[in-house]
């Protein structure tokens, strides 16, 4: 017998709202499903079990607000025959009952809402279910004890609500300051040549349908996974007062939320795809944050980030490190500008690539050379 | 077949931009940039567009695309 419990997604969280089953007692459920989606601040996360076994039981209801690491479900480990509900329910009686209904416990959720509203207490799920359906949340029956929940809100629809702007703000804000009181960053610049890449692309999607194109942000991110692997100081964790290298490069690409705000998902090991996988991965994570559906993993497993202003930007950004991570690279809008090239100043697309870096875990001369390889593997997009 | 178009075209930048209005935005100006739309938004609505009326939607013609009117416009002499 084991417990699932509620993650955290992130040094920011302190509790989250259970909003999904997605598995029933009884069930069969193997390490890496996803079996319940949870509501934060940053929207609705799917969370994936880690082991294998049998749901026993699911121990908060729908709606409710618990602090992280309580049990939500109990996992019958395989061959482990199911209990009676007395002896495992007498065990686990104290971590989940003061973390379930009766106590206090933190609430970021209602606290955030709160502020909005002063009036009503209700968690922004139910907030923005109840505006969308008309509903007036004073009008709603509920225990006046603790805030409104989702679940209080009658009519639900299936489709998960992206968080609102107010929770997202604040959970920048949080992450940002922590970035700019603790990391003492510094930032090195570099213009890159373009026009390879910009050629190797339209030579590749011309005969291909909108939906197998490739977009430069997959070069760019690849760019990134394979100069990290050259420069383990960029990629990986600050935490506890010392860097702990990641092994692999997991690239937390920024996407920016209709509405405010922006998150940066994880794409895992892209140095180990094609760019036409990445391609893929990419546009699934998009379409999924864009509907407001992370999944746990995603928010919690970059170890480093990527910004790129696309193509109607302008010419630079310098990113803030998202903690616990070291480094942060953003590329600006390629843009046609004079460059030499082969001896003759000419027009080329250009774009200037920036590097945000951790000075407890680097020096600005190791950052130039991890700037250099990036603007050099985008060179030779043909061996991305 | 030119209110078709247009009403495809219409549907299609509801879904990636629902908050914007068509009625509110400068028909000639540049599309992306009236309705906001990165450039993985701007594939997913030329492959929804494509799909939507047998279209091959190349690359090639992108400068085609750069306002509402211009967009429709192609549409309309395509299909």
């Amino acid at each position: 017998m084991s417990q699932f419990l509620m993650p955290s997604l992130g040094a920011d969280m302190e509790a989250g709202t259970l909003v999904e089953r997605l598995a029933d007692p009884g069930d069969t459920v193997s390490r890496g499903d996803v079996i319940a989606a949870v509501e934060t601040q940053k929207g609705v996360i799917e969370i994936e079990v880690y082991e294998d076994g049998t749901l026993a039981e699911w121990l908060v209801s729908i709606g409710e607000a618990v602090p992280v690491g309580t049990p939500l479900a109990e996992i019958l480990k395989p061959g482990e025959p199911a209990v009676e509900p007395s002896g495992p329910r007498a065990a686990r009686q104290p971590s989940a009952e003061p973390a379930g209904t009766s106590a206090p416990a933190p609430q970021i959720l209602p606290k955030a809402g709160a502020g909005a509203h002063p009036r009503v207490r209700a968690t922004p799920a139910a907030r923005r279910l109840a505006a969308r359906l008309g509903l007036d949340l004073k009008s709603l029956e509920h225990d006046p004890n603790r805030p409104i929940y989702r679940a209080d809100v009658p009519a639900h629809p299936n489709r998960p609500e992206p968080a609102s702007p107010l929770d997202m703000r604040a959970a920048i804000s949080a992450a940002m300051a922590r970035s700019k009181r603790e990391i003492p960053h510094y930032y090195l610049s570099h213009t890159a040549d373009m026009t390879p890449l910009e050629d190797f692309l339209t030579g590749v999607n011309a005969d291909r349908p909108p939906q197998d194109r490739i977009l430069a942000a997959a070069a760019y991110v690849k760019a990134v996974a394979v100069a990290a692997r050259k420069y383990p100081e960029f990629n990986g964790s600050f935490s506890d007062g010392s860097f702990q290298p990641a092994e692999t490069a997991h690239v937390g690409l920024a996407v920016r939320l209709r509405g405010g705000g922006l998150v940066a998902p994880a794409l895992f090991d892209p140095a180990a795809q094609s760019l036409d996988a990445l391609m893929r991965a990419i546009r699934d994570q998009v379409a999924r944050v864009r509907a407001g559906r992370f999944k746990a993993k995603e928010l919690t497993g970059a170890t480093i980030t990527l910004s790129s202003l696309g193509d109607r930007g302008v010419d630079r950004l310098y990113g803030v490190i998202y903690p616990p991570q070291v480094a942060i690279v953003g590329i600006g809008t390629p843009a046609l500008r004079p460059w030499v090239y082969q001896d003759k100043v000419m027009p080329r697309r250009t774009a200037c690539l920036t590097l945000s870096a951790d000075h407890r875990a680097s020096d600005g001369h190791r950052g130039a050379l991890f700037l250099n390889e990036i603007g050099r593997a985008l060179q030779n997009p043909e061996a991305l | 077949m030119t209110a078709d178009c247009e009403v495809i075209l219409t549907e299609e930048l509801r879904r990636i931009a629902p908050e914007i209005a068509v009625e509110s935005i400068d028909r000639t100006a540049d599309l992306r940039e009236e309705f906001d739309i990165d450039s993985i938004d701007f594939l997913n609505f030329v492959a929804a567009l494509g799909q939507r009326l047998g279209l091959e939607m190349p690359e090639a013609d992108y400068p085609e695309f750069h306002s509402f009117d211009a967009l429709s416009a192609y549409l309309q002499k395509r299909v």
